[in-house]
């Protein structure tokens, strides 16, 4: 890149004119509140920490009971994929592709999205049904604070990007649209960052 | 814009995945197969989960440290910091605390 970053994240570039130059006050201000969200994420995992051992299990199901690591492992993938799709779509619109290329890589971010979420929700019931309730034990109620508070933020994500599909369609692209999709690529990319601190530190952590 | 810098970007978020992927692989199969003590799975864990942290936001989040606007590093940085302090004190605190009550 022979032009200086205006913003953290991936640029549009010079070539898109007004989008570009508002994605710099855009950008830092998504990235203030992405910062303050890490805090929370950040606080619900050193709670998850100081959680995870037998005064804090209380005698309930422990990680060994209540994990399906498998289940695990595939939503992993299939969140590092999407985050790959996501990238895949903001260089189409960079590169200035049309809407064709751009709406058909944020729909594979949706579909595997919404993949990760059905699994995560089933893992859930799962645990539920064998009694691993958030007010069974203080380690449990700090798993149930910390990784539905992830997969609520993907939930919005994946509403968001059926929000821009729309919008695309409706208002073509025009500079709104194109700094609330890069924005959106900022809040993809970095529930990914989240998901490498909850399967390190939730699920490998208890169960190594 | 050339054809030659999308494949050149491309390729950079191809790379980051490689990396990804790799640093997502070895945690699971250590924690699965491994037989190794603890403190070096833990290590092993820590470092890999560091490593894509930084892959992630090189390859993914565009974020190194040259060419960046100053005050967007030290937003970054700045958060880091708070986090280090509240996460760090809780978990040492928290876990003391735990220990004299065992």
């Amino acid at each position: 890149m022979k032009h200086p970053t205006l913003h953290p994240g991936l640029n549009l570039g010079p070539h898109h004119g007004e989008a570009h130059e508002d994605a710099e006050t855009l950008a830092f201000g998504f990235w203030v509140f992405l910062m303050s969200d890490l805090i929370i994420f950040g606080l619900m995992f050193a709670t998850y920490v100081t959680m995870a051992n037998p005064m804090g299990l209380a005698g309930g199901p422990g990680p060994k009971d209540a994990y399906d690591l498998t289940s695990v492992f595939v939503q992993t993938m299939i969140l590092l994929a999407s985050s790959l799709t996501f990238g895949m779509a903001s260089l189409a619109m960079r590169f200035e592709r049309g809407r064709g290329p751009i709406t058909f890589w944020l729909s594979v971010t949706l579909l595997l999205g919404l993949a990760f979420l059905s699994l995560e929700v089933r893992d859930f019931a799962h645990m539920i049904e064998i009694g691993a309730v958030p007010s069974r034990s203080g380690f449990l109620s700090a798993f149930w604070g910390l990784v539905p508070l992830h997969a609520l933020h993907v939930a919005a994500g994946c509403l968001w990007i059926m929000i821009m599909m729309i919008q695309m369609r409706t208002f073509g692209m025009v500079p709104l649209v194109k700094t609330r999709i890069l924005r959106l690529g900022l809040f993809w990319h970095f529930l990914d960052l989240i998901w490498i601190g909850i399967f390190t530190i939730v699920y490998l952590g208890a169960l190594a | 814009m050339s054809e030659l810098n999308y494949q050149h970007e491309v390729r950079g978020y191809l790379t980051g995945f490689g990396l990804a992927l790799l640093l997502t692989l070895v945690p699971f199969a250590l924690t699965v197969w491994g037989g190794f003590g603890s403190v070096t799975t833990f290590v092993v864990l820590g470092g890999c989960a560091l490593a894509q942290f930084v892959v992630q936001l090189r390859f993914f989040l565009h974020i190194d440290l040259r060419r960046q606007k100053r005050e967007d590093l030290q937003l970054i940085l700045f958060s880091i910091l708070l986090l280090v302090i509240m996460a760090g004190g809780t978990i040492w605190i928290v876990g003391n605390l735990g220990m004299r009550m065992m």
